[in-house]
């Protein structure tokens, strides 16, 4: 129905929760937001791999788990390389007719120190190989597991524990790394960004994930109040400041077809997005430039390609 | 006894975990071990094994994979070398800790550095205590016969343990040996499918790997060291059939002119070998020396060695690897610590042999041997001996 009518009511979600509440996650915590509306977008034939993170220690303090899925947990970086183990072995043994033939939806699930650093060889390695996975990349911009630490992921300026606001270096120096750009460049049939804060976006996308085969990726921006000093309350307006300043564009890659997933009839300022987070307190009016800058280029950018690869 | 056929160990090898119908294969090319992961992609590649043959972008990967491929409930194989099992490391443990039956066929070669490819045992004596069931061969018959033997201990509901078989690199691993090979009907017959009683199963969710709260980790740490101790008489058990089977005969512990020896030698993989032709050439002479190893390393076989060695005055041990910053090397640490219960302590005269590939001659075996009879008859012990190395 909701494939059909294009509209969507969360009276239409099943009610089942596969990630259940009563896991050990901060308040307002947006990873695990996207774990719940994960689950509700796959349903119970689904087995995640969980790298080491957030949400594998809130979700699976022995004997307290969260999941009402198979779900494993091996360790930090590679996720990616036992969802190709599992998907691989499930295959097998549905061909020796081992196991009842039918789509079982194989998930990798990783923050973004799992994703963009520690576990970016294996995620290549399955996207590559075409594993018929699906690896989400929650990122909430840190190592916030650890303690706010930087990751690959901490865009531009932004202070964590191994990134200060110093007087020397005004907190992180480099940009954020590319991930969707890096999972596109392996040819796969489907990549898309997302936000907590447009759960359906983000659901219609897992599904549509999931009616390719091969391997897919889904990097989905989810605000952790903890790490971002931010009201715990507001992770979603949080979330929906990013999408609408271009801090984080929404858009998906479908067999290498780009395509915004809203149009935007402009770009709200970026410090309504900056000034109620901790971490951006320090920056200069010349900083706030630099980055609103540098996201209008590659805003405009990801518009061409969209222009680009409708025509191919 | 069934027809031999000249074949190279890796080859027989790979053939054997081919016909123990492995389900799933998770590899990485590194030397010496790529003939056997070569081997199973031609297997499945040619349509004769069905399996899923996943060519990982490293060990850390293969591992991970494995324990994806196990999890599932598939029988899953891999193998490696030096480098490839360092990198392994970090997963290496969480395999027996998650219960995961995976066998891998580790040839042993040396750790960097400096780079080296060839044969000693820095690479397993740095993964001895991963909780594995650790199985050594030291030919290409043993490679061929003790594959089957890995899966029925690590798939046995008693053990759900994975198991590595060791052998030596490039000294056993390329060698063209005579094997025998078993029919695939013994395969079967020696071999059960792998039925998991716990897997990944959408009909049946269970978690696997959660996280271990204080109050847990000690208890699941100690079940699993109870499991590993356990293994032992399923080892007994799975070597008992194989000699039925095939009608060789497997211990945990091998001896070779112990019982009546004036001086045993203990050592570990295909340095036996040449061990024994030094022993003949001795025991001409007059002289009783003998040799005594472990077939079965993890879980180790406390009982067996000491009734192995008896009341042996003197007992030499070869080392393949530095336990560096320490003046007894890993093996004789372990031998040492064998015996500070025993009824009878012998004498021990400890050497390093074979580091990287350097050559081991009879020579060298009839030296040591002649050393444990002189302190036998009252030379000092003295320190390690670094036998072959060039002063």
């Amino acid at each position: 129905m909701i494939e059909q009518y294009n509209v969507y009511a969360a009276k239409l979600l099943p009610p089942e929760e596969l990630f259940a509440s009563g896991h050990k996650a901060c308040q307002g915590c947006a990873p695990a937001l996207a774990l719940r509306y994960l689950m509700k977008a796959l349903g119970p034939n689904t087995i995640v791999c969980n790298a080491t993170g957030c949400m594998e220690i809130v979700s699976s303090a022995y004997p307290d788990i969260a999941w009402g899925v198979p779900w494993i947990h091996v360790a930090f970086e590679n996720a990616a390389a036992v969802a190709s183990g599992v998907e691989s072995g499930i295959k097998i043994l549905q061909r020796k007719g081992k196991l009842a033939p039918g789509r079982i939806n194989v998930v990798a699930i990783g923050g973004d120190g799992g994703t963009f650093d520690i576990g970016l060889q294996a995620l290549s390695g399955m996207l590559e190989r075409g594993h018929n996975a699906m690896y989400l990349c929650y990122d909430n911009e840190a190592y916030m597991n650890t303690g706010i630490q930087r990751s690959s992921g901490t865009p531009f300026g932004a202070s964590t524990t191994t990134s200060p606001a110093g007087k020397a270096i005004p907190g992180q120096k480099t940009v954020k790394k590319d991930l969707l750009e890096i999972g596109v460049a392996h040819q796969i049939a489907y990549a898309a960004t997302a936000c907590t804060s447009y759960p359906f976006d983000f659901m219609e996308k897992v599904k549509k994930a999931f009616s390719y085969d091969g391997a897919k990726l889904i990097h989905i921006l989810a605000p952790c109040p903890t790490g971002w000093r931010t009201n715990p309350g507001e992770v979603i307006k949080h979330g929906r400041l990013a999408v609408q300043t271009g801090m984080f564009p929404l858009y998906e890659v479908d067999h290498g077809r780009y395509k915004m997933s809203m149009d935007l009839p402009f770009l709200k300022p970026l410090k309504m997005y900056l000034s109620p987070q901790g971490r951006y307190r320090h920056l200069s009016e010349e900083q706030i430039a630099i980055i609103e800058a540098n996201l209008k280029a590659r805003y405009a950018k990801l518009q061409a390609l969209c222009r680009i690869t409708a025509e191919v | 006894m069934g027809k031999r056929k000249g074949v190279e160990s890796s080859i027989a090898l790979a053939d054997s975990a081919a016909m123990c119908r492995i389900e799933a294969i998770a590899a990485y090319p590194i030397t010496p071990q790529t003939h056997i992961v070569e081997h199973l992609s031609e297997w499945v590649n040619d349509g004769h094994l069905e399996a899923e043959f996943v060519p990982v972008e490293s060990e850390h990967s293969a591992m991970s994979a494995a324990l994806g491929m196990s999890a599932v409930g598939a029988r899953t194989f891999t193998a490696t070398s030096s480098q490839g099992l360092a990198l392994m490391h970090e997963i290496l443990f969480i395999a027996p800790a998650m219960r995961l039956p995976v066998v891998m066929a580790v040839a042993n070669r040396s750790l960097s550095g400096p780079i080296s490819i060839w044969n000693d045992h820095s690479d397993i004596m740095t993964d001895r205590d991963i909780g594995w069931v650790q199985i050594f061969a030291e030919n290409g018959q043993e490679c061929f016969d003790l594959v089957p033997a890995c899966f029925r201990v690590a798939e046995d509901k008693r053990v759900v343990l994975p198991t590595i078989l060791n052998f030596d690199g490039f000294v056993v691993s390329h060698m063209i040996e005579p094997i025998e090979f078993w029919t695939q009907e013994q395969f079967d017959a020696y071999l059960p499918p792998f039925d998991p009683q716990i897997k990944l199963d959408v009909r049946k969710p269970v978690a696997m790997g959660a996280v271990g709260i204080p109050e847990i980790y000690y208890e699941a740490r100690l079940a699993q060291q109870n499991a590993l101790l356990n293994a032992k008489a399923v080892v007994v058990e799975a070597f008992a059939e194989l000699e039925k089977m095939v009608g060789r005969k497997y211990n945990l512990v091998e001896t070779y002119k112990a019982d009546d020896a004036d001086a045993i030698l203990y050592l570990m993989g295909s340095l036996s070998e040449t061990a024994m032709t030094a022993v003949d050439n001795l025991r001409k002479q007059g002289k009783k020396v003998g040799l005594v190893r472990p077939r079965l390393w993890r879980p180790f076989p406390t009982e067996e060695l000491v009734a192995a060695f008896g009341n042996v005055p003197v007992v030499g041990v070869c080392d393949r690897a530095l336990a560096f910053g320490h003046e007894h090397h890993m093996v004789a640490q372990e031998i040492r610590a064998l015996f500070y219960d025993a009824p009878h302590r012998p004498k021990l005269v400890e050497f390093v042999i074979g580091l990287g590939g350097r050559d081991v001659t009879i020579g060298d075996m009839e030296h040591i041997l002649n050393r444990l009879l002189e302190v036998k008859n009252g030379a000092p012990v003295g320190p390690v001996e670094y036998v072959g190395v060039r002063k």
